[in-house]
């Protein structure tokens, strides 16, 4: 792990975000993810994980958001701000929160959606790779999405991705609402994905535990800020993360809500 | 028995007529949620830049017909481009006014140059295309329009399953955020939709006015039957448009023939708010999928 920082695909410099010109959501954001790398972000509901993504990936434009402080430096150059055409077409591909099928496409037309950055270029091995990974869509191929499970679609929504050929892959709470089963097999895809096609990926999670097994860098987020980062099996064995997130108490023990001492429950992290 | 038939097959080649323009009203409704009020009026241009190209120019058919389908096409892209791309991101309602905005722009530049009269094509089918099913005759032109009518749907039907392109729209219709964050170009998808909606609202345009001769107010009403139709079939459904243009065209014929013709312009209305009382997505509007 020594060359962790050795090499930089993206590098968020001091960003602020503001929606509609006055709700100001990040302030002041900062974070490295080398290539080649899984880096992870933590934090709970309305930290700014979501908005973070799609600062990266351009998304914020259509919601009337904005990067207006800092820089975003992907791969030597700038991209705050720019489209999400001309991103995509970078190599950075987002993976929304809630799956987000086409759900009156077929999972196989799903998945030839993915390939809109290249779609001059033929696809057959990219479709093959992506039934590779994830062998239970294969009998899904003709099925409207819609009428596909939760972890199907999830499946669906990654495969989709990987089809643009993506160098940074931004998956946001890909464990949402799955069963823990469900949920290792796709983390254990992640992972795989991010060992053999040397894809950058971008994880925000709730899920702390899964997260941080798989991630080799992590950083945790509160009210627009990073509270905290460092090597995920740090991070691991930090009292704080192992309270709040991981659901330990600090002598290993988990612990009843109601033992924590109030003045711990209000804890903020600044 | 006679009488009969006679009505079903102008029914169907006059619904199929529908169908087809109802498709472009429904592509642009899926793709940007945008109600077209100004679709009529393509089908004015269409029939009137028709006209200018054989009866002024006097350029043969074939290749009239050609440059109005590439013409509207064109008109389609640059309607989007200078009208609608400013809008993008208001609210839904500037873009709908927008629209009954250029409806008037476009019957009053229409007037100005044609005026209100009644014009005419020359004749130009050939008696050939005449078809005699027994003592049933099928004039050329519902002949022509049927056969337009179901070559450009069945062209439409595969371009939508099987293009790249085709494809694409319908991600757009279906879920525009996540169309985007995979790099799809929404805003070239919007501008194709007005597009192919331009070229076959032209199509119907011709040969509404061959069957009917053109004038712009005329046209401009069989342009608002989109209305009845769409509802009809459900304003999302490109299979339902078809449909409800067919069930339309039927009853439109069927009233003038067994009842009144002047019955005619109003059944597709009375249809419409019966449909909307009783069934409100319409025939074949997609009902939302619900996982549970």
């Amino acid at each position: 792990m020594e060359n962790v920082q050795n090499e930089t695909l993206l590098q968020i410099n001091n960003i602020s975000v503001v929606y509609s010109d006055v709700i100001q959501v990040l302030k002041g954001v900062s974070l490295k993810v080398p290539r080649g790398r899984i880096v992870s972000l933590l934090g709970s509901n309305g930290a700014g994980k979501t908005t973070t993504l799609k600062a990266i990936s351009g998304l914020l434009k259509p919601e009337n958001g904005k990067v207006t402080d800092g820089g975003i430096i992907y791969d030597g150059r700038n991209i705050q701000n720019q489209s999400t055409e001309e991103i995509t077409r970078l190599g950075i591909i987002q993976v929304l929160e809630g799956r987000q099928p086409f759900k009156y496409l077929t999972v196989e037309e799903n998945l030839k959606v993915g390939t809109a950055t290249r779609w001059t270029k033929p696809y057959k091995k990219d479709l093959e790779l992506v039934y590779h990974y994830f062998p239970s869509l294969t009998k899904r191929r003709k099925t409207l999405a819609g009428y596909c499970s939760g972890g199907e679609l999830q499946m669906v929504v990654m495969g989709r991705a990987l089809m643009a050929h993506p160098k940074l892959l931004l998956l946001d709470e890909p464990s949402l609402g799955l069963a823990p089963l469900v949920v290792k097999e796709i983390f254990r895809i992640i992972k795989l994905i991010n060992e053999e096609q040397g894809t950058t990926i971008v994880l925000v999670e709730q899920n702390a535990n899964m997260a941080l097994q798989i991630a080799t860098w992590a950083y945790v987020m509160e009210n627009g800020k990073i509270v905290m980062e460092g090597e995920a099996e740090t991070l691991k064995q930090n009292p704080d993360v192992k309270e709040f997130y991981l659901g330990v108490g600090a002598g290993g023990a988990t612990r009843s809500y109601r033992d924590v001492k109030s003045y711990k429950r209000r804890k903020r992290w600044l | 028995m006679e009488f009969f038939f006679q009505l079903l097959i102008n029914g169907l080649s006059i619904g199929l007529l529908y169908g087809l323009s109802a498709l472009g009203f429904v592509m642009i409704f899926k793709s940007s949620s945008v109600l077209n009020f100004a679709h009529g009026q393509l089908l004015a241009i269409g029939a009137f830049f028709f006209l200018v190209l054989v009866s002024w120019l006097e350029l043969p058919i074939f290749v009239a017909f050609l440059i109005t389908l590439a013409g509207s096409f064109v008109l389609g892209f640059a309607v989007e481009r200078i009208f609608l791309r400013p809008l993008i991101g208001e609210s839904l309602i500037f873009v709908i006014m927008l629209t009954v905005g250029l409806a008037s722009m476009f019957k009053g530049l229409l007037l100005f140059f044609f005026g209100g009269n009644l014009q005419t094509y020359p004749e130009f089918l050939p008696q050939s295309m005449a078809i005699q099913l027994g003592s049933i005759y099928i004039p050329p032109v519902y002949v022509a329009s049927s056969l337009m009518g179901g070559i450009f749907l069945l062209l439409f039907g595969l371009f939508f399953k099987y293009s790249p392109q085709g494809i694409f729209m319908r991600s757009v219709a279906d879920n525009q955020t996540a169309a985007m964050s995979l790099g799809v170009h929404v805003k070239k998808v919007f501008a194709l939709s007005w597009a192919i909606a331009a070229l076959v609202a032209s199509m119907s345009g011709i040969v509404l006015g061959i069957i009917n001769g053109i004038n712009v107010h005329e046209i401009s009403s069989i342009g608002l039957k989109v209305f009845p139709v769409v509802i009809l079939g459900g304003l999302d459904s490109i299979g339902g448009a078809i449909i409800g243009g067919i069930i339309i065209g039927l009853l439109e014929t069927f009233t003038s023939g067994y009842i009144s013709p002047s019955l005619r312009d109003v059944i597709p209305y009375i249809v419409l708010v019966v449909i909307l009382l009783i069934k409100p997505y319409g025939l074949f509007g997609l009902a939302e999928i619900e996982r549970v």
